[in-house]
């Protein structure tokens, strides 16, 4: 990686790179077409990951709040778009509001679980965040049934563990993307579409996120996880400046969510489940904790490396090579990637793609 | 009487049953050096602690820059116009050098989440101050080659100059060390006592817990000598070791006096 950020350097260089990645950034979708619809869809998951992991990077990398519930958030804005684009309530609100809506309620919920932990760090706070994280899904699983007291009437708002079904896909003013699109004699499918807005999404997180870690309040970030005394003593208000932290962690979240529920068309609870909140933790540490580039390379190769790993150690494959099948896929795919995440863990501590030693 | 900057007026606190500060008087000159010596546990860091917002006072009153001073939370010191060093440093050890002093400046600036996403006129050109601010203190501390090296990568001496550059960048009326020499060489503590003579050259007052008795006799105008608690002995350098009870107080001869 060395070498390579040494190549970076120029203004010039840095240009042509830029311009490489977004052509492959723009025949990829076309390119995963070509293998399978299958293959676009898992672009789009990696991209909603790469918000996901940048977003909590705020919280853990950047101010050092280790946050083990982080997918409550990307639930929250799941169900704000469910709820209010689905034939559940029969509501069907644009995007233009879901979005933003989905977004504040989810920098809210970050609000709601950043003031009682205001105190707490480290393992202590791990633990909290964990329940929060538990008590947002298990919500979502019993929200079906609610009753009132004075009332013997249950009211049904999340459908519970069956979920929701029938949700509304991205519906740019009239134009609906689920219809697909030909452009000068180029098909261009429903997901390929999704690649693109959620493209557009990721680049606006990875712009916004940036920014402010290089600002005043990114640095009140930094001087929080360094050394909260010493940053105190700079005169930081410590109180607000982690309350921005899970309230900004939390809103990249609720974007994500509304914009995997859009694509998904369903969403259940078992979707927000604690093991999802570990990966996307995984992604931050095994990238390199609070630098940026890093944390999208975890994503990245977090979000990809299952599902190739799924093709590699397929039951064909095996019987190809040893004539019988060895092992399960599934408990194979988990054992590879087990071993790969303590090989890094072991041989790159500080992650892939560290921030570097001078700046 | 000059213009004092500080002062502190039978300033007690208690802790359970022990008594750690018992009525303890004293005031800063303006523009001054001044050094609060003491034998260990004479109650040094506990009036610091106080004076920072750390612990309440029991009793007495502190009076900085003509106003009470009435800090409720450590973060607010710093807003008043007190900067403080840690007796063993604490760096923003990831960050670069000139991170840490920008992070110094963030008490006088005032920059959103919102100006720094959308980078708002006013956000850039606050930032530009900011880190033209840092240059010119890394200069005066003479640490600009390091600016973006981690700053735990410094050496000992290079980390607590560091730290002075970074109480500095917040614009303090006073600058508080806590204990700055520590584990530093000769060499290394003629140039601290140079920058210390310096910054109060330039207006800052400096409050110097310390010690190393030869820097302090050498660079502070004013003394006060705690020990147990109590305030033993205050004045100039050349009255303070004139002072029965402050040779006593050193030299161990307390002890003779309680096993009496």
């Amino acid at each position: 990686m060395a070498g390579m950020t040494g190549i970076l350097q120029t203004k010039r260089n840095q240009m042509i790179a830029l311009a490489v990645l977004g052509v492959l950034l723009f025949i990829l979708p076309f390119a995963a077409g070509a293998l399978g619809q299958a293959w676009v869809r898992i672009l789009n998951i990696t991209l909603l990951y790469v918000m996901l992991a940048l977003g909590l990077n705020v919280v853990v990398g950047v101010a050092g709040l280790l946050d083990l519930g982080y997918v409550a958030f990307y639930a929250v804005g799941a169900y704000t778009w469910s709820l209010l684009a689905s034939a559940h309530f029969d509501l069907h609100y644009p995007f233009w509001i879901l979005l933003p809506l989905g977004a504040f309620l989810a920098a809210l919920a970050g609000l709601l679980l950043g003031t009682p932990v205001l105190k707490l760090r480290g393992d202590y706070l791990a633990i909290v965040t964990l329940g929060f994280g538990e008590i947002v899904r298990i919500l979502m699983n019993n929200f079906d049934k609610v009753g009132l007291p004075w009332s013997d009437e249950t009211y049904n708002i999340t459908n519970g563990p069956r979920g929701i079904t029938g949700i509304d896909g991205l519906n740019f003013f009239g134009f609906k993307i689920s219809k697909g699109l030909e452009l000068f004699g180029l098909q261009i499918t429903p997901l390929q579409l999704y690649y693109f807005v959620f493209l557009a999404f990721t680049i606006l997180s990875i712009i916004g996120v940036s920014r402010l870690q290089h600002s005043r309040i990114g640095r009140a970030w930094q001087a929080l996880r360094e050394d909260e005394i010493a940053a105190k003593a700079m005169g930081i208000n410590t109180r607000n400046v982690k309350l921005a932290a899970f309230a900004f962690g939390a809103l990249t979240g609720g974007l994500a969510g509304g914009l995997f529920a859009s694509m998904q068309g369903f969403v259940s609870p078992e979707s927000f489940g604690l093991l999802e909140s570990v990966m996307i933790l995984a992604m931050v540490v095994l990238g390199g904790m609070g630098h940026i580039p890093g944390v999208i390379l975890g994503a990245v190769l977090l979000s990809a490396m299952p599902e190739v790993i799924r093709y590699a150690a397929d039951e064909n494959m095996q019987q190809k090579i040893f004539g019988i099948v060895l092992i399960a896929p599934e408990v194979l795919r988990n054992l590879i990637f087990s071993l790969a995440m303590i090989l890094i863990m072991l041989f790159k501590p500080a992650g892939l793609w560290p921030s570097p030693e001078k700046k | 009487m000059a213009d004092m900057l500080f002062t502190a007026e039978g300033v007690t606190k208690r802790f359970g049953g022990v008594t750690a500060l018992d009525k303890v008087s004293m005031e800063i000159p303006r523009a001054s050096i001044f050094g609060l010596i003491g034998p260990n546990g004479a109650g040094k860091t506990t009036f610091f602690n106080t004076l920072t917002g750390l612990y309440q006072v029991d009793e007495g009153k502190f009076t900085f820059d003509g106003k009470p001073l009435n800090v409720k939370a450590p973060h607010e010191v710093a807003v008043v116009g007190i900067a403080r060093t840690f007796q063993n440093i604490r760096l923003f050890g990831e960050m670069s050098v000139l991170e840490n002093v920008m992070v110094g400046r963030h008490v006088r600036t005032k920059a959103g989440a919102f100006g720094a996403i959308f980078q708002t006129p006013a956000t850039r050109r606050e930032e530009a101050e900011i880190t033209q601010r840092a240059h010119e203190l890394l200069d005066y501390i003479g640490l600009s080659k390091r600016a973006g090296d981690k700053s735990r990568t410094l050496a000992y001496g290079e980390q607590r100059r560091l730290e002075i550059a970074r109480a500095l960048a917040t614009d303090p009326k006073m600058i508080a060390l806590d204990e700055p020499a520590a584990g530093m060489n000769a060499t290394e503590t003629i140039a601290l006592r140079e920058l210390i003579e310096r910054i109060a050259n330039d207006g800052t007052t400096v409050m110097l817990i310390e010690h190393d008795m030869r820097l302090v006799m050498k660079v502070c105008q004013h003394l006060a000598v705690l020990d147990y608690g109590r305030k033993i002995a205050g004045g100039t350098p050349a009255e303070v070791q004139r002072d029965p009870a402050v040779i006593k107080a050193y030299l161990g001869g307390a002890h003779t006096e309680v096993t009496k």
